[in-house]
């Protein structure tokens, strides 16, 4: 009897039209801050892309959308820069870094999560501790390592720094720690080899990990800049972002050129962004909140 | 039958002896690395930071902490260090209240939530190289969109006779006293959307039922954000102040390419330790002191690290 009358009484309490009236309010100037913010936040894209289809001398005039759109900008920088080389470059660099990621990261993540072995936790914490140092601290030996083997302007040598990131193998053991022992167990008694048990049990069950984990893998490496910077010299080995700075630098108020080159850049991982948002979005929230 | 002794395997190792075996051998190769290019050069850079620099081992100098006497007393190091603190300064606080209000309207609207998730969160994941040409030319004192929008907001004015509230075109980034402002804006738009991100996801953990509870025993808005949202955001909080300030402590790309050809400029005003090392080791050889750089940035880091363990160890418990 009580229960049933309970919400009755509440909603004939003084404050209850207030307490509906006050979220409308709220909702209302929220949707509103929330449209104006996006539309600060767009803006820098939009600008970009409107820039990078006009002809010198219209950027030059105040007008937002161009007269004709015109793709001689992006003819210029495909044709007489190594903007294609850059490009390749990125994609090589990006994609070989994104597979030994994925392979290692889970290897080590598995590892460290289901087997038992001498020294588990200190090779764990040691790896963890690897988070703590910034990476400026590591380019010097990286560059004298580089210089003394010859890796300077190699792919290997833009490679070799990211090939295992200890972020990496703490998210993926975290994945794997979600997993039941008795699995692995059950294989062993059928028979199926340690390898087998991580390449055909384990790696099956933690693709939404292996997703997250690639995509921040590529996109970090696409948009890298400090040590491509130091060991990419010629320009046949620039990656996209050394390429773009070096070759801004140089068209100097060419902005309508700069802002194609921008755009060549940015508008792929744009792309890549829409088709992977919610990977990329539950990535963040993985490696964020619970690390 | 039963009684008899457990079979060993062949080899003579036991079970247990085996599982360890098959774990070295799996972490032989992610071993070598985190050892040669991980830890080695970690410890090459302290010692690097003791020696002047050569190409040829043999002919480094050993002069002890003399690169650290001369980082106490180098303005242009006293003016990079003060830079960087002041773009933590500026961006943490700044992007963490705006992240932090957003994800409070975003979780109060109910249709268009993902889509302006997605939009305020796309700059962080594109190249800032690229991003901060796009904004070195929106800050362009001639030709830039924003100075343009700022002579048609006093033309707009005008015609009320309202000058007054006009704002005159500036020189973003080459007015010393702006520059670095105007860099910290660009690096707040780029994380503002990991900032929403992880704190709409902190809000969502939250369950409801203690907003109902509270409600009914009467609280106000107020004093639910201020008694079950603040507390419970707790760990999410520090973990987002600690990230967002060591990235602003390795501030890099941003200042290279906004201002390209007067990099760290005007007058060293948007210099960052980072590029200072940069320039530093690459552009005067100067590898050893350089190096003497980064270990105090890695001294800085790790305090900061330090820190935040000490707190997210002390749990909000409900």
């Amino acid at each position: 009897m009580a229960l049933a009358t309970e919400p009755l009484r509440r909603g004939l309490r003084a404050d209850a039209p207030r307490r509906f009236r006050r979220p409308n309010g709220w909702v209302v100037l929220s949707y509103v801050l929330l449209t104006l913010g996006a539309v600060l936040m767009v803006f820098p894209f939009a600008w970009m892309l409107l820039s990078s289809f006009k002809e010198y001398r219209e950027i030059l005039s105040f007008q937002i959308w161009p007269e004709r759109f015109t793709l001689v900008n992006y003819v210029e920088v495909i044709t007489k820069t190594a903007f294609p080389r850059w490009f390749l470059n990125s994609l090589i660099v990006a994609v070989g870094t994104t597979t030994s990621v994925l392979f290692f990261c889970a290897m080590v993540g598995y590892v460290l999560a289901t087997l038992r072995f001498p020294f588990k936790n200190l090779i764990f914490v040691l790896i963890l501790s690897t988070l703590m140092v910034p990476t400026e601290m590591l380019v010097i030996p990286w560059f004298v390592m580089s210089v003394e083997f010859g890796w300077v302007n190699s792919y290997w040598g833009l490679m070799f720094p990211g090939l295992i990131p200890g972020f990496g193998v703490f998210l993926m053991r975290q994945f794997f720690q979600t997993l039941p022992r008795d699995l692995f167990d059950a294989g062993r008694i059928d028979g199926v080899s340690e390898f087998g048990l991580f390449w055909r049990i384990g790696l099956p069950l933690v693709g939404p990990g292996l997703a997250a984990l690639g995509i921040f893998a590529f996109i970090g490496n696409w948009n890298a800049f400090l040590w491509p910077r130091i060991v990419g010299q010629s320009t046949s080995m620039y990656t996209v972002p050394v390429g773009i700075s070096n070759f801004s630098g140089e068209a100097a108020t060419q902005w309508n050129l700069i802002m194609s080159a921008s755009s060549l850049a940015i508008v792929p991982v744009l792309i890549v962004f829409v088709i992977f948002q919610k990977q990329i979005i539950e990535g963040v929230v993985l490696t964020g909140v619970k690390g | 039958m039963i009684s008899s002794p457990p079979r060993r395997p062949r080899r003579g190792l036991s079970l247990s002896q085996r599982e360890a075996v098959w774990a070295y051998v799996f972490l032989a190769i992610p071993i070598a690395f985190f050892a040669l290019i991980r830890f080695w050069p970690a410890l090459q850079s302290f010692y690097l930071s003791l020696y002047t620099w050569h190409v040829d081992p043999a002919r480094r100098r050993f002069i002890g902490l003399q690169y650290y006497r001369e980082l106490l007393e180098n303005p242009v190091f006293h003016q990079a260090l003060k830079n960087t603190l002041m773009y933590a300064a500026i961006t943490v606080p700044v992007s963490m209240l705006l992240g932090l209000t957003i994800a409070l309207m975003l979780q109060s609207v109910a249709t268009g939530r993902g889509a302006f998730r997605a939009i305020y969160f796309a700059p962080y994941i594109t190249p800032a190289v690229a991003v901060s040409w796009v904004w070195g030319w929106m800050y362009n004192y001639n030709f830039g969109i924003i100075n343009t929008l700022l002579i048609e907001w006093y033309v707009f004015l005008e015609n009320f006779g309202l000058e007054r509230l006009a704002i005159a075109p500036q020189r973003f980034l080459t007015n010393p006293e702006l520059a670095l402002v105007s860099v910290s804006v660009v690096v707040i738009w780029q994380q503002l959307g990991f900032q929403v991100v992880i704190f709409l996801a902190g809000l969502q953990g939250i369950p409801r039922m203690y907003y109902e509870a509270a409600r009914i025993d009467g609280a106000t808005p107020w004093d639910l954000f201020r008694h079950i949202t603040l507390p419970l955001l707790n760990p999410v909080i520090v973990f987002s102040v600690v990230i967002t300030t060591i990235n602003a402590l390795q501030l890099f790309d941003q200042i290279v390419n906004i201002n390209f050809t007067n990099q760290g400029g005007p007058l060293n005003r948007t210099l960052s330790i980072a590029l200072y090392m940069y320039q530093e080791a690459f552009l005067r050889a100067r590898l050893g002191y350089a190096a003497a750089v980064t270990v105090v940035l890695f001294l800085i880091i790790l305090t900061i690290t330090l820190i935040q363990l000490r707190i997210t160890q002390r749990r909000v418990e409900y």
